[in-house]
């Protein structure tokens, strides 16, 4: 069976020079990069290689990078380790309601501790607006944190703009570029990005490897407590091989960035243009400002998973915010904040694309998914519209 | 993360539709918070002779409603009545825990086609 993957935003394949350049650092080069003897210093230099070619990536220094595990693991690490740091100046930090669930959660966990935490609302296609952003700055703000591009609904956010009232506030500003990092330009000296997260699998690096930029400057607190590795920031013996994968793709991302995109973004297009000639589908997030492969919709009638399921058995892998498709059974929030009701957001999917599509690829799911959609309309109660909605309340039992 | 039995049922849904001249259709359910099931069933003689749905929702809540259609078909109205969550899951082959409350609603709505049956027919 033909597959297509088209979930680039959960995760890549590795690209085959980053796996190559890795494979000697299992055996060959296996040293600890704090050992003072020749295995141990070719490690070490392997590191300080992949720390500059991640840096270059975002036009950061190389000692502005520390790698981490995950991109989750840097976001705690930037939301935790400033306000932890800053808590003497202030105790208010302010993130926005689409923020993914390692920024979302750590400023829950910090609000428990004493701190007060601002969410942003966004427009309906996920923007912050810079007037409310000043607004709701007092003079304990200490962190603002605004995600890049959301992973749910491919809106790229006018960092620059936000970042630039951080600034004339002398407020530090920190960004989860996880779903942005490697796939579109970032200048974290032109952005005025004081902290940035970015993970290497979201641009064909290995999964494990993953990095917080930091100002140089700023003081942080670290989530991470043992010896001096990362600059004595985050302990732990270094993921040689995952960190030197990291650097390649950096490299690379850099290398090929307007190539990739230049292949990706008319697929997508093409995606976007004729999912859109189904009926009753709306696109989420801006058609234009948004990841150069991310096309997300609610298909009306129909409920997400049911669409997973049937696009998994013809070979396509995609993805959905729907309350049934997530574990926890709850409408993702992102959905909620651009202002799809709920039962709009039972519909929604989430299809990314990646290096490898092909033109065959989005014909082949061109084809497949209006019948996919028909396929289930077919079943639903609401194929002739949204009858009975306006008594709707949850009378399902828990 | 499913059964065959419900990969099964949800690839092939059995008895999907309406029916234009049902005796009792019954409803359960919300888009809001999940999923929502429509029964119809056709009575003749006390038994249900013909059952179809319509539903919204997710791989199980389509399987569990081609699952409990194919149940009550055949069955008397006080054998249908018996039909429960917990059996229709069963003959599912299991459902993940997470789905059995919120998208295994057959039952409900099976039970509610019975009463709107009866409520009509003045039993």
């Amino acid at each position: 069976m033909k597959t297509v993957y088209l979930d680039h935003v959960a995760t890549n394949p590795i690209h085959p020079e980053v796996l190559e350049e890795m494979l000697p650092y299992f055996k060959e080069h296996f040293g600890n990069p704090l050992s003072i003897y020749e295995p141990g210093l070719k490690a070490r230099e392997a590191i300080e290689k992949a720390r500059e070619q991640t840096a270059s990536l975002i036009n950061a220094k190389p000692k502005e990078i520390i790698f981490t595990s995950s991109g989750a693991e840097a976001n705690n690490f930037a939301i935790r380790g400033i306000a932890y740091a800053m808590q003497n100046k202030g105790k208010h930090i302010i993130i926005s309601k689409i923020e993914h669930h390692s920024v979302l959660n750590s400023a829950r966990f910090l609000e428990k501790q004493g701190f007060v935490v601002t969410y942003l609302p966004v427009d309906k296609y996920g923007f912050i607006d810079p007037e409310a952003l000043k607004k709701a700055i007092t003079d304990q703000t200490v962190l603002i944190s605004i995600i890049h591009a959301s992973p749910e609904i491919g809106t790229i956010q006018n960092i620059e703009a936000l970042a630039r009232v951080a600034k004339e506030r002398g407020i530090i500003f920190h960004t989860d570029a996880v779903a942005s990092a490697g796939n579109i330009p970032i200048d974290v000296q032109k952005m005025n990005i004081d902290l940035l997260s970015m993970a290497a699998h979201q641009f064909y690096g290995p999964k494990g490897a993953a990095a917080l930029y930091i100002r140089e400057g700023t003081r942080i607190v670290p989530l991470i407590y043992g010896g001096i590795q990362e600059g004595g920031r985050r302990a732990g013996t270094e993921n040689v091989p995952a960190i030197v994968g990291m650097g390649k793709a950096a490299e690379l991302a850099k290398r090929d960035m307007q190539k990739r995109i230049d292949h990706i973004k008319p697929l997508r297009d093409k995606l976007i243009e004729n999912t859109l000639k189904i009926e009753n589908v709306i696109l989420t997030g801006h058609p234009e400002q948004r990841l150069p492969g991310h096309a997300s919709f609610v298909v009306e009638y129909v409920e997400g998973e049911a669409m997973l399921l049937m696009l998994a058995a013809k070979g396509i892998y995609a993805a959905s915010g729907s309350a049934c498709s997530s574990k926890a059974l709850k409408a993702s929030p992102v959905l909620t904040s651009i202002g799809i009701p709920a039962h709009l957001a039972q519909g929604s999917v989430v299809f990314t694309l990646g290096e490898g599509t092909t033109a065959e690829d989005i014909d082949y799911f061109n084809e497949t998914f209006p019948q996919i959609v028909s396929r289930l309309r077919e079943i639903s109660p609401y194929q002739k519209g949204w009858e009975g909605m306006e008594d709707a309340s949850c009378t399902a039992k828990k | 993360m499913y059964s065959k039995k419900v990969m099964e049922h949800f690839t092939n849904p059995r008895n999907v539709g309406e029916i234009p001249d049902a005796d009792g259709i019954g409803t359960e359910g919300n888009p809001v918070c999940g999923d929502v099931m429509k029964v119809y069933i056709k009575v003749k003689d006390n038994k249900i002779v013909d059952a179809k749905f319509q539903t919204f929702g997710c791989g199980a809540a389509i399987a569990v409603s081609s699952m409990v259609t194919e149940m009550a078909k055949g069955k008397t109205l006080d054998e249908a009545l018996k039909i429960t969550r917990e059996s229709i899951a069963d003959a599912l082959d299991g459902l993940p825990p997470q789905k059995m409350h919120c998208s295994n609603l057959g039952a409900e709505a099976l039970h509610k086609a019975i009463e709107d049956y009866k409520k009509k027919h003045g039993k």
